[in-house]
């Protein structure tokens, strides 16, 4: 199955939750990363329930916390 | 009041451009822009902006320029080593458009004066550092209904969105809460590239003068993100959160608050 993260598609074996795909993209620590799903928000807590599908647009919002 | 025709001949670049003109330029003489953090961010949003003739340029920030800051902190020089950062970027400003009235608040912005601060102007730029500031800031300009850009860099990598308060999303609609210390490498920790945050703060400018002029196409409801890497610019589309906890309907964050994470990290700056 095929999904879409940060603009890149990316081939998956079957359907995953976003916590797992965190660790797959080497996100170190979901509070690293706010998550949009189809143009939606999630909360933290949806992490692990949420199931991605064929098609689904995910993006990885990383926190940037530097400017000086 | 009219331009002078010094002033018609500084600015004639963009006088002629149909939306500017003169009524725009009187527009962003009339316009009063806050600039939080003086560095990276803020060096060259200043510089541009003082160009432009942005007629109050307030700048806020408590520490001294350091020799690490020079390598992309433009607006300061060697010669200023050990000086107030507001003195240095006042002195610039001065130097390059004498239409401007800086006012420089060399101390640290936190709960209690932040509202006071940002009340005072028309458009807000955070070019600070850390997130606990980052967060106070959005807090503080959705709170007292001020637009504002937020961005934040790393590495190779920059990001921005602006915010209308009430109108558009607020950068706790997209991220909640500070992470947790240590979870999110600072600039003194993993580094920065001069002009990556040169990109970002020339951005943050455009859409100071941008909004001032009154054009459409801010970058709202949006984060622009850029890695100077692959040279990439995306622009992923966000929303107004009806439970974001500060600009949603039933808002918890009623006032500015101060996190335990230092708003003016001496080491982060660095």
């Amino acid at each position: 199955m095929e999904i879409i993260v940060n603009g890149k598609k990316i081939q998956l074996p079957g359907p995953i939750s976003v916590g797992p795909l965190l660790a797959l993209e080497q996100v170190r620590m979901p509070e690293m990363v706010s998550v949009e799903l189809n143009g939606r928000i999630l909360r933290r807590e949806e992490f692990d329930r949420t199931i991605l599908g064929t098609g689904d647009q995910v993006e990885f919002l990383y926190f940037m916390g530097g400017g000086a | 009041m009219s331009l002078t025709e010094q002033q018609i001949l500084r600015y004639s670049r963009q006088l002629i451009l149909e939306q500017v003109g003169g009524r725009g330029q009187q527009r962003l003489l009339s316009g009063k822009v806050l600039i939080i953090g003086a560095g990276g961010l803020g060096s060259p949003a200043a510089l541009y902006l003082a160009a432009a003739g942005i007629g109050t340029i307030g700048i806020a920030d408590c520490d001294n320029v350091d020799i690490t800051n020079l390598q992309r902190q433009v607006i300061h020089h060697a010669e200023d080593l050990g000086r107030p950062k507001v003195e240095s970027a006042a002195a610039r400003i001065r130097a390059i458009n004498p239409d401007v009235r800086v006012r420089t608040y060399g101390f640290r912005v936190c709960a209690a004066n932040v509202m006071e601060l940002v009340r005072d102007y028309d458009f807000v730029i955070d070019g600070t550092d850390n997130f606990a500031a980052k967060f106070l800031i959005n807090d503080a300009c959705v709170l007292a209904n001020r637009p504002f850009s937020h961005a934040g860099i790393l590495r190779f990598e920059g990001q921005l969105m602006t915010i209308l308060p009430g109108r558009s999303a607020c950068y706790r609609c997209v991220f909640r809460q500070p992470p947790p210390a240590g979870a999110v490498p600072n600039c003194a920790q993993a580094g920065v590239l001069g002009p990556v945050a040169g990109v970002i703060g020339c951005l943050q400018a455009i859409e100071a003068i941008k909004f001032l002029l009154g054009i459409e196409g801010l970058l709202t409801d949006v984060i622009l993100t850029y890695n100077a890497l692959p040279v990439e610019f995306r622009k992923i589309p966000v929303h107004q959160m009806a439970d974001c906890p500060v600009c949603g309907k039933d808002p918890v964050i009623t006032a500015p608050m101060d996190s335990d994470q230092p708003i003016c990290d001496m080491e982060g700056s660095k």
